[in-house]
């Protein structure tokens, strides 16, 4: 929902970065506020997760100009572990696998952490399993899912729930989605884009990273980002995600050109 | 080292072998003729045998160690901490010398698990698995045969609870030659939990043999777990033969000893056994610990699958050589082997040699070996949910031991090994902030 006098949670301004030696974003500018959701769409090798990566701090890849401010900090300069905490969720496209380590300890100690890092009360195990199964009702999941290891044996849908009640419960200030509807079915798509609507509020913002237009018939977004080469080509509103999913990419990088 | 330092080595370990109580039988008599016998033509092995090449035991033969003089004192309150409560047998062995006292048994109908010395159902089968006509120290051990464990379990019995076998080192300078013989005969079931403690503030060695002996049909679990005292010296050999359709784990823990040695052997005795073999070597500081295992298929449908892992810290040195042997013959074996090595600093080393021998066309045999540090994306997933980066390596390091220890099939010993390495992660990881 877009709102004039909304709170900037995110402001992007001119964006570089690169892995090794090969330059993949390009001068990103994107501003976002309370409330509002964005897709970031484009072509396979644009440049998408890379971004999305780069904002939660992913250790491969430096960055070589801009800046980018999280409620006016500089988010730059923090650590990985200190973006979650101020607020910043990435949900990935591919979730590590841990086996060995129970889903219910490692979602308690992350909520712990994140509670802890930001004055708040923290849960012991008995009032956290009532908490996070709570939350898991959002999604559509299984409490047997706590007993099992972190994401070890998950099919694709149960990593991706898995990744959103990740972001239940650390409510993010920003949460960026990065292709959390790949490898789903049209029923867990269903599932996990409501759990992301009914945590969608006018205090946060959501970018998704998507491929497809898919996602967006469920998750309505506010504006749609269009990116080719490492920049942001075009924005427009949802009305251009359809546009994108009938006519293709190419004619918007030609009328960028 | 020139051989003759090396017999002269053997000559002491074995002069206190005048020393022992006399054999309770003649047979056992005869048995430790024999080996002093066969040491007295072998040599102790060094880095220029192929099979010791990374393990250096030069520091061991430095120490002239005797046999333990009496048994110790116990502190009964730290044993108790290591006590499994699902054993309700439970055979405890002190500097070599069987401890009524402190062990435990539930008669069982068809289940033995006495004191070796006083089994005469164990002379058909002693010393026919491990052999001690290459092997210095398997040698020895059987020269100073006397008290051990002995676990019998009859045609088609199951036994009730796990088997604890516990063998503490109470006194440093000494060398304690723990013996086991565990025979199932065919359809029996049965869970062994070997338990090496050291108790002893120095260097001490232990020469440990165990012999298993798998009949047709039976299913045999068997865990060993080495945390001798830090200075110690283990070196242990466990062979297994398994008899037609029998099914054989073992999972073989390494987490103590300055140098330590395990060399597991497990051999098809007939047609279609299993066997499942996983390792987990858990070391830092100035520690060595080597695991060679050898799997023998011998016959046509046998299965095997292998997990060893390593987490080597500090400058601690680790060594793996699985050789898997498929002879001629062995058709339709499918055999799989994994080596996973994790290192923790700069200065660790693993040494990982995965060693295929096939003589037979239709077998399926796949093995992989890795060596690495901890996954960048594996650390970023967790540190993108708030969490430190040191409490993040803690966790992966922990996840990776544990996907082992899990598959242990005595909770106790689970939670137990499970906490173990816990605190030692996280140890590492305040000695590497301070340092």
């Amino acid at each position: 929902m877009v709102r004039e006098h909304a709170a900037e949670l995110l402001e992007v301004r001119n964006l570089a970065a690169k892995i090794g030696e090969r330059s993949i974003l390009k001068g990103i500018n994107l501003r976002v506020r309370a409330g509002e959701v964005h897709a970031i769409m484009g072509p396979n090798g644009s440049g998408k997760s890379t971004f999305a990566k780069v904002l939660s701090g992913h250790p491969s890849y430096e960055v070589t100009g801009g800046e980018v401010l999280f409620q006016g900090n500089n988010l730059l300069e923090l650590p990985p572990e200190e973006r979650a905490r101020a607020g910043v969720f990435l949900g990935f496209q591919y979730p590590i696998e841990v086996p060995g380590v129970s889903n219910s300890s490692f979602l308690r100690l992350t909520y712990n952490t994140v509670q802890g890092a930001r004055g708040k009360e923290e849960l012991d195990p008995l009032e956290f399993d009532d908490y996070v199964r709570e939350k898991m009702k959002l999604l559509e999941m299984d409490p047997a899912f706590l007993e099992r290891s972190l994401n070890a044996g998950f099919s694709g849908g149960e990593k991706k729930r898995n990744e959103i009640l990740q972001m239940a419960l650390l409510e993010p200030k920003l949460a960026i989605l990065d292709e959390t509807d790949s490898g789903l079915d049209i029923d867990a798509l269903r599932v996990v884009a409501n759990g992301v609507n009914k945590l969608h509020t006018p205090a946060n913002g959501i970018v998704l990273v998507t491929h497809y237009q898919r996602l967006l018939n469920y998750i309505e977004p506010d504006y749609v980002h269009v990116m080719e080469g490492g920049r942001i080509i075009k924005t427009g509103d949802k009305s251009l995600a359809l546009e994108l999913e009938s006519r293709g990419y190419e004619w918007v990088a030609r009328e960028a050109a | 080292m020139n051989s003759a330092v090396r017999n002269d080595y053997l000559d002491r370990l074995l002069q206190g072998q005048n020393t022992l109580p006399e054999a309770p039988s003649t047979w056992l008599r005869k048995l430790r003729m024999q080996a002093v016998e066969r040491a007295n033509e072998l040599t102790v092995p060094t880095v220029r045998d192929e099979e010791w090449r990374f393990t250096d035991l030069s520091p061991l033969y430095k120490l002239p160690f005797g046999p333990a003089a009496g048994t110790g004192a116990i502190d009964a309150a730290r044993l108790g901490s290591y006590s499994i409560p699902e054993a309700l047998t439970r055979l405890v062995f002190v500097d070599g010398r069987y401890s009524p006292g402190l062990s435990l048994t539930a008669p069982q109908a068809g289940v033995v698990a006495a004191n070796l010395a006083e089994a005469s159902l164990a002379e058909s089968h002693l010393g026919k698995l491990a052999l001690m006509d290459d092997d210095a120290f398997v040698a020895v051990n059987t020269a100073f045969l006397g008290d051990g464990a002995f676990v019998h379990v009859s045609r088609n019995t199951k036994a009730a609870a796990p088997i604890h076998l516990v063998f503490v080192a109470t006194q440093k300078d000494t060398a304690v030659y723990p013996r086991i013989l565990v025979v199932a005969e065919s359809g029996a079931e049965c869970t062994i939990v070997e338990d090496f403690i050291g108790f002893a503030d120095g260097p001490y060695l232990t020469d440990a043999v165990s012999e298993v002996h798998v009949g047709e049909n039976a299913r045999v679990a068997h865990v060993r777990v080495q945390r001798e005292s830090q200075a110690a010296f283990h070196i242990a050999t466990a062979a297994i033969g398994v008899a037609r359709n029998a099914g054989y784990s073992n999972w073989t823990i390494s987490l103590g000893a300055r140098i330590s040695r395990q060399n597991l052997n497990v051999a098809q005795e007939g047609e279609g056994t299993e066997f499942s073999v996983d390792g987990l070597t858990l070391i830092d500081g100035r520690q060595l610990a080597d695991t060679h295992s050898s799997i023998d298929h011998a016959h046509p449908h046998g299965k095997s699958r292998q997990l060893h892992k390593t987490v080597v810290g500090g400058g601690a040195h680790a060594v793996f050589n699985g050789k898997i042997l498929v002879r001629e013959g062995a058709q339709q074996t499918d055999s799989g082997q994994q080596s996973r090595n994790l290192l923790l600093s700069d200065k660790a080393r693993i040494d990982a040699k995965p060693q295929l021998e096939i003589f037979a066309d239709d077998v399926k045999c796949a093995h992989g070996a890795t060596v690495g540090q901890l996954e960048a994306e594996e650390l970023f997933y967790l540190k993108s949910r708030g969490l430190d980066d040191a409490v993040a390596r803690n966790l992966l390091t922990y996840a990776f031991a544990a996907e082992i220890i899990e598959r242990i099939p005595v909770r106790s010993v689970v939670d137990k090994l499970e906490q173990y390495v816990l605190e030692r992660t996280q140890l590492d990881q305040t000695q590497s902030k301070q340092a």
